[in-house]
């Protein structure tokens, strides 16, 4: 056939993969099918509920309450001048917000399959949606994270709010990249091989242990520099650790930490994106 | 009249048995034989799709060098049995898994409608889900806006629009569902047995509407059904899939007879022979039952310019008297008249081999397939019973051109005398 005639073609739909097969223009079509799961992920979720959204808030309160109580109190971690609630309320949010990207999209093709087996529509708009939905209910929690903020420090606490708060957006969307990237490796694999579905229940789990959450990033160098490499090679650790010197101006912030974040988050996406491209084609055939 | 749809050697492969152990260890093998710019070893070119026999390699072409091109505004049916591979087919059709080999080049945009309501979300109210599952299907926002009023009128549905769907009932569903995808306007637009659904009432306004698409407003569709009606009715020309390869293209009347005719050369034969031992117990055994044109030979296709014979083969050992009886039925199985060899006067008590032929007159029976019922009773009790043991299929007489081609109705056409009345 000539070239020529060959241009006439809208797309072809062949075997053919191409190592980056990503179409902004197509995604861009179906923005309106983005905004719309958005909505029915948000809305749908407390639907039939008394407490309604208020469950966005009671799930980081209690966590926050609780590991001050065990962390803080019991175990006598310091936190230096801020309060450890407010401490651990930075952390738990922030940790949640990766947490729920990361299991929400590792599940894409599994919860998916059934639209995902009748109807074509660029596949990424799924995770896209999952890390724009969470990133709503991240921010019903960073509200309430101020209120307790502006409490604390109407009562004298010493916190102090650094101009680098500025960035904190850019922060909150590394960590949104990052579970996003993860998710859609995990979720690719997911679809073969199912047993990474219980690797990721509780690989999260411990991954949390060692991401700083509940704990500063020094602390865990003073006490335990023997196995602090684990943290320290960790990008979640440096997210977190990044975000509270921004809002609680504690902590420390390196720009190695940030630099090495940005590349790890930039090659998982990379990746991420290229294995979600080669599953999204022929998963009906393996889920 | 322009191609918009072209497809290319399609061919699609799945693995039979259980995905998932064992898969590691192909993947790394079929990785492995990349790397070196091997075949993939795992596609084998030969296993044909056939559900009923046992398969010699662990993996199966469901679909096998599909060729066809589709014209802008055409509707084209594609039809076949279960397992042929139409669902394979429109899934490819539809991007939702790829084909192992071969493409399909689209010069329109396809939308797909393997099932209506897909996404529908039970929390949602109705109209929500209209713009839910109106975006799935491709369309924007805007667009759905454009036609919400159109397609809650259509669905029937207003007085609930704005209820959750959970509480609808499962008619309602399908109805607001079908509605939303009637509305789409896409260049091609594939449908699969969507109109299985819904009352007789709503059935006959989703084909209604169907036929809007198709023949009004001039949208090229693709077609997937079991219902010949329906594929009669809509589509111009039709594809007949089995065991996964295109067996026969063209007009769609061509194509629902072809589809209906796959079906004799399998289970029906022209000529039976039996065994002694079919007929345990019994003095006597039928050796061959088969029916012909007379001058012809078995299985050759039959007109109803044809005499037509039926020739039994009989061993009797008993000196009973024996009664043959034929019972000839039409395709769906009712029975058309009933036969016997006593009525004909037909001695069988004598002992031995009895070459028995019954003829059955020229222009006698209608156009389509037919099955014979063979009996053999002594005349109290039924000795032998084997259904649906002859099948045959009549086609039409020559005709000149300019006939009426149609089939008349009911499964005889008996040419009667006619005679000139006047002087009476």
């Amino acid at each position: 056939m000539s070239k020529i005639e060959d241009d006439g073609w809208l797309y072809t739909i062949s075997s053919e993969r191409k190592l980056i097969d990503f179409n902004f223009k197509e995604i861009w079509r179906y923005r309106d099918l983005l905004m719309l799961f958005v909505k029915r992920d948000v809305v749908t979720v407390y639907k039939q509920t008394i407490l309604g959204p208020l469950w966005y808030l009671i799930q980081p309160l209690f966590t926050a309450l609780t590991f001050t109580l065990i962390f803080n109190k019991v175990a006598n971690i310091e936190t230096g001048t801020v309060p450890p609630f407010l401490f651990n309320l930075a952390g738990v949010s922030i940790w949640n917000y990766f947490n729920t990207c990361l299991t929400a999209t590792s599940d894409t093709f599994k919860t998916n399959a059934a639209i995902f087996g009748k109807v074509y529509f660029p596949r990424i708009i799924v995770p896209l949606s999952i890390i724009m939905s969470n990133l709503m209910k991240f921010g019903i929690q960073l509200l309430i994270f101020i209120a307790f903020y502006i409490y604390y420090y109407l009562n004298g606490a010493e916190i102090n709010i650094t101009s680098s708060v500025l960035f904190f957006p850019f922060i909150v969307l590394l960590m949104g990249l990052l579970g996003l990237g993860l998710g859609m490796i995990i979720s690719s694999m997911v679809t073969k091989y199912r047993d990474l579905k219980f690797l990721v229940g509780f690989g999260v789990q411990l991954l949390m242990y060692v991401s700083a959450v509940m704990y500063p990033l020094t602390l865990m160098r003073e006490k335990l520099p023997k196995i602090s490499w684990v943290v320290e090679y960790n990008p979640l650790a440096y997210i977190i650790e990044t975000a509270r010197y921004m809002l609680l101006g504690t902590g420390t912030f390196s720009w190695f930490g940030i630099i090495y974040t940005v590349i790890v988050t930039l090659i998982v996406l990379f990746f991420g994106i290229i294995i979600f491209n080669r599953t999204e084609k022929t998963f009906i055939d393996t889920v | 009249m322009s191609v918009i749809l072209k497809a290319e050697n399609i061919s699609k492969q799945y693995r039979l048995g259980v995905v998932g152990t064992g898969t590691i260890s192909h993947d790394l093998n079929r990785w492995w034989a990349s790397i070196r710019s091997k075949e993939d070893p795992y596609l084998k070119v030969g296993a044909v799709n056939d559900r009923s026999t046992k398969a010699d390699s662990a993996y199966v072409w469901a679909l096998k060098e599909i060729n066809f091109e589709v014209q802008q505004g055409e509707v084209l049916g594609i039809i076949g049995k279960n397992g042929a591979g139409k669902s394979t087919l429109l899934k490819i059709l539809s991007r939702v898994t790829i084909p192992t080999t071969g493409e399909i080049k689209t010069k329109g945009r396809i939308a797909s409608l393997l099932e209506v309501g897909t996404g529908f979300h039970p929390e949602l109210t109705g109209r929500e889900n209209i713009y839910l599952n109106g975006a799935i299907l491709g369309m924007t926002k805007a667009e759905i806006k454009v036609k919400e009023q159109e397609i809650i009128e259509f669905s029937g549905c207003e007085r609930y629009v704005d209820t959750p769907v959970k509480r609808y009932s499962s008619g309602m569903r399908v109805r607001l569902a079908f509605a939303v995808a009637a509305f789409l306007e896409p260049d091609i637009l594939v449908i699969d047995e969507v109109l299985a659904v819904g009352d007789a009432e709503f059935q006959k306004k989703a084909i209604g509407k169907m036929q809007d698409i198709s023949k009004g407003d001039g949208r090229t569709v693709l077609f997937v059904s079991h219902n010949m009606a329906a594929v009669k009715s809509l589509c111009t020309r039709a594809i007949v899939l089995e065991h996964g390869t295109s067996v026969f293209e063209g007009g769609t009347d061509d194509a629902v007879s072809f589809y209906l005719n796959l079906g004799n050369t399998k289970g029906g034969e022209t000529l039976r022979y039996f065994k002694e031992e079919d007929f345990e117990k019994q003095s006597f055994f039928i050796e061959s039952v088969g029916l012909k044109g007379e001058h012809r030979n078995y299985n050759d296709p039959l007109t109803r310019e044809d005499d037509l014979i039926i020739n039994l083969t009989l061993i009797n050992h008993s000196l009973k008297a024996l009664v043959v009886v034929f019972r000839f039925k039409d395709d769906d199985g009712n029975v058309i008249f009933v036969t016997n060899s006593k009525d004909a006067q037909l001695n069988l008590e004598k002992e031995g081999k009895q070459l028995l032929a019954m003829q059955l007159p020229k222009f006698f029976f209608n156009e389509g397939k037919f099955n014979v019922d063979v009996m053999v009773t002594n005349g109290k009790k039924q000795l032998f019973f084997e259904p649906d043991c002859v099948q045959f299929t009549m086609l039409q007489e020559a005709k000149e051109l300019g006939q009426w081609m149609g089939k008349t109705k009911g499964p005889l056409k008996p040419v009667f005398k006619w005679i000139f009345n006047n002087e009476g």
